[in-house]
């Protein structure tokens, strides 16, 4: 039971990650309807930034996190406006390549940076860990399901009661209809790529007190992120959250209870069976076309 | 190209080979030719999938190494000859590619990256981890040198003749199946696959047979590799491995064969001729990917090419 508990604990701190990165992919696809490859390249960037500014520069918390948050959101504004527009024919293999190169650039850009080793940082707040039922739970999880349930607040009132939010909804259900009645697309794509590595970057900012950050962390977050928003429904935000906490989940149980060995298989034999057996994933309903 | 000089093409490209082959005697050089050889294969292999079919595939290193590591357990564990491994390793990977294509392949854009992506990262982990069989993340060493039957390829040079008799017979075999009715059918799912289905075209069963046939020659480099190099590891055959094979055919050109001779031969040779090169490889890689997609999605030789054809167009209008 203690355990079990144990397992749980770890597996909704790495599950919350997971969502938050997953918000990102199905935000982003639900208003471009594009996947970034390099989504989790971004994330690498948040944790590498928030590491430097705080250990290395010395900033405070808040500052530090705020400004990682913004200098990478700009960053994939930046990535949008150079690689993604100047496309002539966005087909998916065209994009897929781009972004997949964007990573690569990315994760060697990083290297050249932060170098190849891990990088650590102090925890948020310096508290004990709390003990629940003999299960230890770390203060920085808590800060960790505090910030997504913010996100998760936050993000759902932009999209239901902001102008720019129900534009981009808009641009999600019918981009020429958007267009038509005056939204500016181009900046609502701009927009969703700022937000989408905006939250990445909220997701590697959080895990930098608990985990080593390293230059090539971020393909594997990616893909993980990726499986949690398929799991739950690509373009679902409930559905991101869910899918990525039961990723978490599932995957600490595996390492507890099969072999650590194997943890990062978890995520690709789920997503692999996702993509077979429901593409729309738990939440999903819309038609969606995947075959 | 025109059919009727195929032949000669084929011979010159024989000659070329016999010449080098010939000439050169620097162990430096003919490992260098070999690996070039390699690459061909593998870019040539994934050419078919992604360049003439346009489904992609983000973990074709996967049969790479399913090629090497079988050949590798077989022949070193099992002391199998050489020769029996061969069909068993390509053999395998086909299998696995059959297995796993049939509900990949009814994935299209984004999700059969992923899928192709997540298998490659299940390929390599199971590498990794399973210990037992593979040696695990240090690698698999001892792997026997090639020998068929008498013959012994154990020198550089005969291993260099045989790895590009290979390539000729492949770059002649891919030749043969796109000059033919598949290899237009598969232009067809390239440019719209429901209209492909609807001329009545089996595009279901023929993305499975080029994915298969990719899966085969990929596992045939593999299966060169390993006793080329004796000793194999995960890291070989990763993700980054796989991008190298895309990169690879987007520098050649999407479907061009001749174009996968040359962005093989170019990305072998650029990390030989940029002692830096290492340290700035991903950068640099990743640069090519995104400036050859965005402004030449049809490769950097196709890309090269329609240009110059549009500046002699306007020229001759002047």
């Amino acid at each position: 039971m203690q355990e079990l508990l144990q397992y749980l604990f770890s597996g909704m701190t790495n599950g919350a990650v997971y969502a938050v990165i997953a918000l990102g992919f199905s935000m982003l696809y639900s208003s471009t309807d594009l996947i970034n490859f390099a989504h989790g390249e971004f994330v690498m960037l948040g944790a590498l930034c928030m590491v430097s500014l705080t250990a290395g520069a010395g900033l405070a918390l808040v500052p530090a996190f705020f400004v990682t948050v913004a200098a990478v959101a700009a960053a994939g504004m930046l990535f949008e406006r150079l690689a993604i527009r100047p496309v002539r024919h966005p087909q998916p293999i065209v994009l897929i390549i781009i972004t997949v190169g964007a990573s690569i650039f990315l994760r060697g850009t990083g290297m050249l940076i932060w170098g190849k080793d891990a990088h650590s940082m102090p925890p948020f707040l310096d508290i004990a860990p709390i003990d629940i039922a003999g299960a230890r739970l770390l203060a920085q999880s808590v800060w960790i399901l505090v910030i997504v349930t913010a996100l998760a607040a936050g993000l759902h009132l932009f999209y239901k009661k902001t102008l720019t939010g129900k534009a981009m909804t808009a641009c999600a259900v019918n981009k020429k209809g958007a267009w038509i009645v005056g939204i500016p697309f181009k900046w609502m794509v701009l927009l969703a790529f700022g937000l989408s590595t905006g939250l990445g970057a909220v997701a590697g900012a959080s895990i930098a007190p608990i985990t080593m950050s390293s230059y090539d962390m971020g393909t594997i977050l990616g893909l993980k992120g990726f499986c949690g928003a398929m799991l739950g429904g690509l373009g679902s935000l409930w559905g991101a959250i869910l899918g990525g906490f039961l990723l978490g989940i599932l995957e600490a149980m595996g390492v507890g209870f099969v072999s650590s060995g194997f943890k990062d298989a978890t995520a690709f034999l789920l997503l692999l069976l996702v993509l077979y057996i429901r593409p729309q994933g738990i939440l999903g309903t819309a038609e969606v076309k995947r075959f | 190209m025109d059919d009727k000089y195929l032949p000669a093409i084929y011979t010159g490209f024989a000659l070329g080979i016999a010449f080098l082959g010939w000439r050169i005697d620097n162990a430096y050089y003919l490992q260098l030719l070999i690996f070039i050889g390699l690459n061909t294969l593998l870019a040539l292999s994934l050419n078919m999938l992604m360049g003439y079919a346009g489904q992609i595939s983000l973990g074709h290193a996967a049969f790479y190494g399913i090629g090497a590591y079988v050949t590798a357990i077989l022949s070193t564990t099992y002391q199998v000859p050489p020769l029996l491994a061969l069909p068993a390793a390509v053999g395998a990977a086909m299998v696995i590619a059959w297995i796993v294509g049939i509900p990949t392949l009814r994935l299209s854009g984004y999700y059969l990256g992923m899928g192709t992506l997540g298998f490659g990262m299940i390929v390599h982990i199971v590498l990794r981890e399973w210990g037992s069989v593979t040696g695990g993340a240090s690698g698999f060493v001892g792997i026997p040198p090639l020998e068929i039957g008498p013959v012994s390829f154990a020198s550089s040079k005969s291993y260099f003749f045989l790895v590009w008799a290979v390539v000729l017979a492949v770059i002649i075999l891919c030749r043969r199946i796109i000059d033919s009715r598949v290899g237009r059918a598969l232009c067809a799912i390239h440019d719209g696959e429901k209209a492909a289905a609807a001329v009545g075209v089996n595009t279901r069963r023929l993305k499975l047979q080029v994915f298969v046939l990719s899966a085969g020659i990929a596992a045939l480099a593999g299966f060169l590799y390993a006793h080329l190099v004796f000793f194999i590891s995960p890291g070989s055959f990763g993700f980054m491995a796989s991008i190298k094979i895309v990169t690879m055919v987007v520098i050649g050109g999407m479907a061009s064969i001749w174009g996968a001779l040359f962005g093989a031969s170019l990305l072998t040779l650029l990390p030989e001729w940029l002692h830096a090169f290492s340290e700035f490889e991903m950068v640099v890689y990743g640069l090519i990917l995104m400036v050859v997609m965005i402004f030449m999605p049809r490769g950097l030789t196709r890309g090269l090419m329609d240009i110059y054809e549009r500046y002699r167009k306007t020229h001759d209008r002047q």
